[in-house]
């Protein structure tokens, strides 16, 4: 049976891909995910803020309070070289590659097209395989149009691709007025992949303190409709590669990431609740739902349930909302 | 091997030679010596090897009496160890220091001499300390300038070995061991030669060693012990040739020749000065320009070796010409016939003359002299005053210069206008408040210009008192000879002023020289910058006629995200516009220095600095003025007019910076200063203060109670005060029933904040309607200022709420009682001071404080205001600060003078019970005075029974009228940090808690010494990196509670006023209360933790969350009813350690550095805190009762 796949113009053994996630914090985690069959790895994201923020906020406080009295001109000791996140971060894909032989793909994350960005080159450079690109950007400037914001999506994911020569993927948000036409622009500009969808850390409130505290929930199985949805409308209508994250919690799933059109599953909340050793059990889910329907690769699948290839294109537009509501009413 | 020249400080130059020439190193922080063991330490972390090729060992010890414990056993055992130390801290090495020298072992002490504590503590420079050594045995060797340092230093190393006898080598404390100068850097090759294997050898065979056995440290009677002192003699004939060979060897190798004792100036001179230190190369500078320009024949001989004291070598340097001789000493011996040195010479003089050695005929006359105590300034003036005063056929001998003294008239006077700085000196004046950075910048330039081109360049650098708001004056000179001046610059040709506000409270331009360069940093553009100045600055500016230069600094700052810190932009105008060095050239220099200051700390602050430099030339501009005065401006007066004569006359002249001009009769004779002065020295310092929502606030009091400074006060008081108030004055209804009918108040002194925000963020009260707008909220201070200084002072006015009346167990409560320690100058945020603050706001009208040296004895006892105050009747905490390391007996000591003398007046009170009366001699003595209303009474007796005594003459009478307030309870409370009462002090500590005596040690744990610059203690953190821990603390922070609470009969408490501010109050209430010693150890966060300040008791909070400080009470009371004494305040565990770690520069910065020991670290440190909760609960879940039931066992028949 072939589970293979090309996901970014990588040859993946299967298509399950751990994202982006603390999973990927340690080379032992990742060899555990190799060992149970991950396919590659998206390690976890070096974040525009920490590359801006972090020796700023390293030399603020260092320095905060010296030379303000004779007897304390410093507080701690200076040795001549730190570490700093992003170096750190390229020394772990360069561990990560040394450790598996599956692919390492390098996560950069950030809200502009800053000079954070010459960082995907130093991620080449250490070895990694591709790039996810995660850009989000939170427009509350009422006067910034949604153009504007495209606008900035395209140019960084171009400033990225001059620096580098391995795949780049673009993890988006769902948040675009016109999605294909965004897949279609990313695409043209050079996306090796598109990454459907990003979760954010989302606003909460706490009632007895009245402050916002944002926090990360892990995802539940129906968050994969939305980006089952995109993937199946987007299938066969541009080059790059498509992944689903988000929400995808079995082999069933899996399979219908594929049937949609999907390259490849991204599994992040799944293996944070279960362990890496899931991994292997989706797998031979994966397998066994094929033999038992008789599909000997994943390719025969692929895209078999997308707009292009279902009897009923329309399901997935607008009649389909009402189709669904109708389907959960018969529930009742 | 060529060697290079570079600019370092003294302390950087001593550390160098000491570590090279040192197998073990060990240290103990105290200033101004802490940057030789901090360099050292960072060394050996970094892998640096000495000149044999091996990496030192260094280590911490809990005190100086340690290290040189260490030093000793370490000796002994065949290492070349060497140790760094001044002040107090050789004290405490002299009883090892006898051992070293009488057992002739080679080690050499780096000291930079600091005065002793006497009357006041100076962390300042003197030889105080050095003359207190120089009985015990070891060689002192003196250094004056940073390039003799380093030489003298390598020197030192070399004639311990070969003389066997120990050194202390010392240059002067601030002035040369933080002076930066540029100097030629021996190389490791240069050391190495100068050292001899065979003397190396030869030390290691006399050590301690089982394979070849003998035993050293006998004890001997009276039959030999004379005798074996003798035997050491003739290694100190011999050293004064040791070492004056090893400075011959030393020229042979760098072309510096040193003899024991350096002549300097005219070879037939008639007058001879003779010191040693730093003031020597002023004496040098004066004696070149009394040559030159003078024709004067005088001349100077420069101490290097004092002890041992080589009278012919001193016979060979003097010119046969001298006929008078002034012996300048820096430090005071009271009673003494005269200071050491000047003992020495005349001794010597006579003694030479008797045997015939004496280059001169006759005795030269000889006079000694004191000068710079403290690093009081020495300057040309003073050294000509002193040749002056030679010329006198009787020259006043014992005299002192530098100082009025109007008391025993020993000064001499002195021209203040003979000042030598030439053209051939460029000097800038740099005026910067601590937090801007301009000292950080001008060590840069120093760097740049010392290395980069063919100048000298000397820097130093001075510090206000203060830890918050304080302001810097940098002094930095360059040309093209090396520089000499180890003085404060007299007339300056720039003078940099990087905050406008400085103006109003320094003359800034009182040094500048006419046609000099003035640099203002202003937050007014370029056309109305004239105008804001104050009238006296725009005199001086036309006077002088200035060129002057101004820029936006901030502005240029807020463009280029440099946040407050002004430091690049100004010292690239101070580049551009003094013309030192071509402007791109410039330019480029400051760039590479930005990269070599920044680039470890990576590219996004290099190139944030590398905008600022180049946003900075477009803001520039010179500013044109005109003839005269436009400005109507005046100056603000330094204190109130209100304020007390003493303040007018004496603290207002320190605080103005002209506190050299006080008279000896100025001063008080034994230390002793009125309470409560710092109320009169408004800093105004907060750019924004907190301003009461009074509609939204709900009457908590928490913002009063974690204010630092005080500066939040709350009143609930009779309504008819609103009647007559300023019409911006606040009030609203006081809450619950106790205060029904009152009026409440909170008022900010906003002269007195500094802004910290601490209080706003404790703040609970939000705006139901917009949530971000709480009961207080940051304000700009300006607009309100005038303002609020009249609200506060009509607040005052108010009556305090009736202490008998306050519930005190409530926050609410305990915050209507006022504080009687306010506005220090501690750090903004300070989380020690709100502990201390509640102690004088519970206790404070009967208190006795002693307070270990640290932060806590700085801003609460360093001149010239102090924050300790009285109330209304004059009644307040009396403050001492005694020493670091015996702060617990000191405080012991109070509470046995207090038991006595109050059992003295209880039993003169029953002598004389027929003159006061049975009833009331009674009740003084059974008084019940466990409450506010019980010492009410009692104060009351007391007033009673001295208005009978005082009507009486007899002895006793009189003797009870003297001892008659101890009749009225006292609190005794022992403070200190985890310093003190960690390490230095845990003898005393632990002996005190032993005692069972009632007093109160309040550990104010900001887990490492930060008054001295954040050394580590054993009370920090598992993976805390602190100076001596570079790569982390390995080891876990000391159970100091679990340590007391195995008495049994110690009130322990572990708090975090943070995390839970009613915890915090009933352990001090507790505390207080128990007739027994009482030890709280209380989390402090601290500035040296690296954290946001205004977020501090957040972190708080997060420290108790995570478990890494578990809040308890242990209170052995609760035995007496076979209870559990302890009692957990905190909940198990609910936050990961990392948590809280990393919100934390201190444990961050570790994972950055050393990522590896980082994680294993922390997760070592995750597993004890969980161990360390499960012990304390189970410690805590112990039945105490005698069966189990806490019923005694029934008799069974």
């Amino acid at each position: 049976m072939d589970l293979s796949t090309t996901y970014m113009g990588l040859k993946l053994n299967n298509p399950i891909v751990p994202s982006a996630s603390p999973l990927s914090e340690s080379v032992d985690s990742v060899k555990r995910m190799e060992d149970a069959g991950a396919a590659a790895v998206v390690c976890y994201s070096l974040f525009e803020e920490q590359i801006t923020h972090e020796s700023g906020e390293l030399d603020h406080y260092l320095s905060y309070g010296t030379e303000m009295y004779a007897e304390a001109t410093s507080y701690f000791p200076e040795p001549e070289e730190f570490k700093l996140t992003p170096y750190e971060y390229l020394d772990h894909i360069a561990n990560l590659k040394k450790a598996v032989k599956i692919p390492v793909i390098g996560s950069l994350n950030g809200v502009s097209a800053g000079g954070w960005v010459k960082y995907a080159k130093n991620i080449e450079d250490a070895g990694a395989d591709g790039l996810e690109l995660n850009v989000y950007y939170i427009p509350t400037n009422p006067n910034l149009a949604g153009s504007e914001i495209e606008n900035m999506y395209i140019d960084t994911l171009k400033t990225v691709k001059e620096n580098v020569k391995i795949p780049v993927a673009v993890k988006l948000s769902p948040y675009f007025s016109s999605m294909s036409n965004m897949a279609k622009r990313l695409d043209k500009a050079g996306a090796d992949a598109l990454v459907m969808f990003n979760r954010f850390y989302q606003p909460d409130f706490d009632l007895e303190k009245l402050e916002v505290v944002p926090n990360l929930m892990l995802s539940t199985n129906w968050e994969m409709r939305l980006p089952l949805r995109w993937i199946s409308i987007l299938y066969g209508n541009i080059n790059a590669s498509l992944a689903l994250t988000s929400g995808v919690h079995s082999s069933e799933d899996i399979i219908k990431v594929m049937m949609a059109g999907g390259d490849v599953a991204q599994i992040c909340s799944e293996l944070l609740m279960k362990g890496t050793s899931r991994i292997k059990d989706l797998l031979e889910g994966v397998e066994n739902w094929m033999r038992e329907n008789e599909y000997e690769s994943i390719d025969m699948m692929k895209g078999s349930m997308s707009q292009k290839k279902v009897g009923e294109p329309a399901a997935f537009e607008r009649a389909n909302y009402m189709k669904t509501l109708q389907s959960y009413k018969t529930l009742l | 091997m060529s060697r290079k020249m570079i600019t370092i400080d003294g302390n950087d130059a001593a550390a160098y030679v000491g570590f090279h020439n040192s197998e073990v190193i060990a240290i103990y922080p105290i200033t101004p010596s802490s940057g030789m063991g901090e360099l050292s330490d960072a060394w050996a972390a970094a892998g640096k090897k000495n000149i044999w090729g091996t990496v030192p060992h260094v280590s911490e010890l809990q005190s100086e009496g340690g290290a040189s414990g260490a030093v000793h056993g370490a000796l002994q055992t065949g290492a070349l160890t060497t140790t760094f130390t001044a002040s107090q801290g050789l004290l405490l090495m002299i009883p090892n220091m006898y051992k070293i020298a009488g057992e002739l072992t080679p080690t050499v002490f780096h000291v930079s001499a600091r005065s002793l504590a006497a009357s006041a503590l100076s962390i300042f420079g003197d030889h105080s300390d050095v003359m207190a050594a120089r009985q015990t045995g070891f060689a002192l060797l003196a250094s004056g300038s940073i390039q003799e340092v380093m030489d003298l230093a390598a020197i030192a190393h070399k004639s311990t070995l070969e003389s066997r006898i120990p050194f202390v080598h010392f240059f002067d404390g601030f002035r040369s061991s933080h002076e930066v100068n540029k100097i030629e850097q021996l190389t490791v090759e240069d050391l190495k030669s100068l050292i001899d294997e065979k003397f190396v050898h030869e030390h290691r065979m006399r050590a301690l060693n089982p394979e070849r056995p003998f035993i050293r440290g006998t004890a001997q009677n009276p039959d030999v012990y004379f005798q074996g002192r003798e035997t050491v003699n003739k290694f100190y004939n011999e050293c004064p040739d040791v070492v004056q060979n090893a400075m011959n060897k030393f020229a042979e190798l760098t072309g510096r020749q040193y003899k024991l004792f350096d002549y300097y100036g005219a070879p037939d001179a008639k007058r001879v000065v003779i010191l040693m230190g730093s003031g020597a190369e002023t004496v040098q500078e004066t004696v070149d320009y009394m040559s030159e320009r003078l024709e004067e024949k005088v001349g100077a001989i420069k101490v290097r070796l004092y002890r041992p004291f080589s009278v012919q070598h001193l016979m060979d340097a003097l010119p046969p010409t001298v006929e008078k001789i002034a012996v300048l000493d820096r430090t005071k011996e009271p009673g003494a016939i005269g200071e050491p040195l000047y003992q020495d010479v005349v001794t010597g003089c006579v003694e030479a003359l008797n045997n015939g050695i004496a280059p001169f005929k006759s005795m030269p006359k000889i006079v000694g002299g004191r000068y710079g105590l403290s690093s009081k300034e020495f300057t040309p003036s003073m050294v000509k005053a002193v040749f002056d005063e030679l010329k006198k056929d009787e020259p006043k001998n014992h005299f002192t210069i530098g100082i009025n003294d109007d008391v025993t008239f020993t000064s001499l006077e002195y021209d203040h206008s003979f000042i030598i700085e030439g053209k051939d000196v460029f000097r800038g004046m740099f005026y910067g408040l601590g937090a801007d950075g301009t000292v950080g910048a001008n060590k840069n330039s120093i760097k740049i210009i010392g290395e980069e081109t063919d100048n000298y360049a000397q820097g130093y650098f001075v510090y206000d008192s203060k830890k918050s708001g304080s302001t810097t004056i940098s002094h930095l000179r360059f040309g093209k000879k090396p520089i000499h001046s180890t003085y404060l610059i007299q007339s300056a040709n720039f003078v940099g002023c990087h905050q406008f506000t400085l103006l109003e409270k320094f003359d800034v331009l009182e040094k500048v020289v006419e046609g000099g360069t003035f640099l203002l940093n202003s937050p007014y553009g370029k056309d109305e910058v004239w105008d804001k100045l104050p009238k006296k600055v725009q005199q001086e500016i036309i006077d002088k006629k200035l060129k002057f230069y101004s820029i936006d600094g901030y502005e240029v700052a807020n463009l280029t995200g440099m946040g407050a810190r002004v430091n690049t932009i100004m010292q690239t105008c101070f580049f551009a516009i003094s013309g030192i060095l071509p402007k791109d050239e410039a330019i480029n220099k400051i760039k590479e220095a930005i990269k070599k200051t920044y680039g470890s700390k990576g590219e996004d602050i290099v190139k944030k600095n590398y905008k600022a430099v180049d946003e900075t030339l477009e803001h520039l501009h010179e500013i044109k003025y005109p003839e005269s005065v436009t400005s109507s401006i005046e100056l603000p007066p330094i204190v109130s007019e209100k304020a007390p004569d003493y303040v007018k006359n004496v603290l207002a002249k320190i605080m103005e910076g002209k506190g050299d001009d006080i008279s000896v009769s100025g001063m008080p004779i034994d230390g002793t200063f009125p309470s409560g002065t710092t109320k009169w020295e408004k800093r105004n310092i907060a750019l924004s203060v907190p301003a009461w929502e009074e509609d939204l606030c709900i009457q908590c009091g928490k913002c009063a109670m974690v204010c630092p400074h005080a500066t939040i006060r709350i009143k609930a008081y009779p309504k008819s005060f609103t009647e007559n108030a300023p019409a911006t004055f606040k009030h609203t209804d006081a809450r619950g029933k106790e205060y029904d009918g009152l009026a409440y108040t909170i008022q900010v002194a906003v002269e007195d904040c500094t802004g910290c925000e601490l209080c706003v963020e404790v703040c609970p009260a939000k705006d139901k309607k917009e949530t971000g707008r709480k009961a207080l909220n940051m304000v700009p201070q300006l607009p309100i200022r005038t303002q609020e200084r009249e609200n506060f002072e009509y607040f005052l006015q108010i009556p305090e709420f009736d202490r008998r009346e306050v519930k005190v167990n409530t926050i609410k409560g305990s915050q209507l009682l006022e504080p009687l320690f306010e506005f220090s100058g501690a750090c903004s945020g300070c989380g020690e001071t709100p502990y201390v603050k509640l102690v004088s706001q519970l206790f404070g009208d009967r208190t006795m404080v002693a307070n270990a040296t640290g932060c806590s004895s700085i801003y609460g006892g360093n001149l010239p205001t102090t924050p300790w105050t009285t109330n209304k009747d004059g009644r307040g905490p009396s403050w001492s600060n005694s020493l670091f390391e015996d702060n617990a007996e000191f405080g012991f000591g109070m509470r046995l003078a207090v038991d006595k003398n109050n059992e003295y007046a209880k039993e003169l009170l029953l002598k004389l019970t027929d003159k006061i009366g049975k009833e009331l001699v009674e009740q003084l003595i059974s008084a019940d005075q466990s409450d506010e209303m019980g010492i009410y009474e009692q104060r009351e007796r007391v007033a009673k029974l001295k208005e009978i005594l005082e009507t009486d003459g007899s002895d006793e009478a009189l003797n009870l009228l003297a001892v008659a307030d101890y009749l009225i309870k006292k609190s005794i409370w022992i403070m200190g940090g985890d310093g003190w009462a960690y390490d230095i002090g845990f003898g005393g500590l632990d002996h005190v808690l032993a005692s069972g005596k009632n007093v109160n040690i309040l550990v104010l744990d900001t887990e490492v010494y930060s008054n001295t610059g954040g050394q580590m203690s054993k009370a920090t953190g598992m993976g805390a990196v602190a100076k001596f821990a570079a790569a982390g603390k390995p080891t876990a922070k000391k159970d100091l509670a679990q340590m007391a609470m195995s008495y049994g009969n110690v009130y322990v408490a572990q708090i975090a006023m943070g995390a839970n501010d009613l915890q915090t109050l009933k352990a001090i209430l507790e505390a207080e209360a128990y007739d027994g010693p009482s030890l709280i150890i209380a989390y402090s966060h601290c500035i040296a933790h690296g954290i946001n300040m205004a977020k501090g008791m957040e972190n708080q909070t997060l420290a108790v969350e995570s478990g890494h400080w578990p809040l308890f009470r242990f209170n052995p009371d609760s035995l007496k009813e076979g209870k559990n004494p302890l009692k957990l305040d905190s909940k198990a565990p609910k936050v990961k350690l990392e948590d809280y770690f990393y919100r934390e520069t201190r444990y961050k910065m570790l994972t950055k550095s050393h990522p590896k020991e980082a994680k294993e670290l922390l997760k070592i440190a995750q597993e004890n805190v969980l161990k360390k909760w499960k012990h304390y609960e189970q410690l805590a879940a112990m039945d105490y009762s005698i069966n189990g039931n806490g019923k005694e066992e029934e008799k069974v028949n």
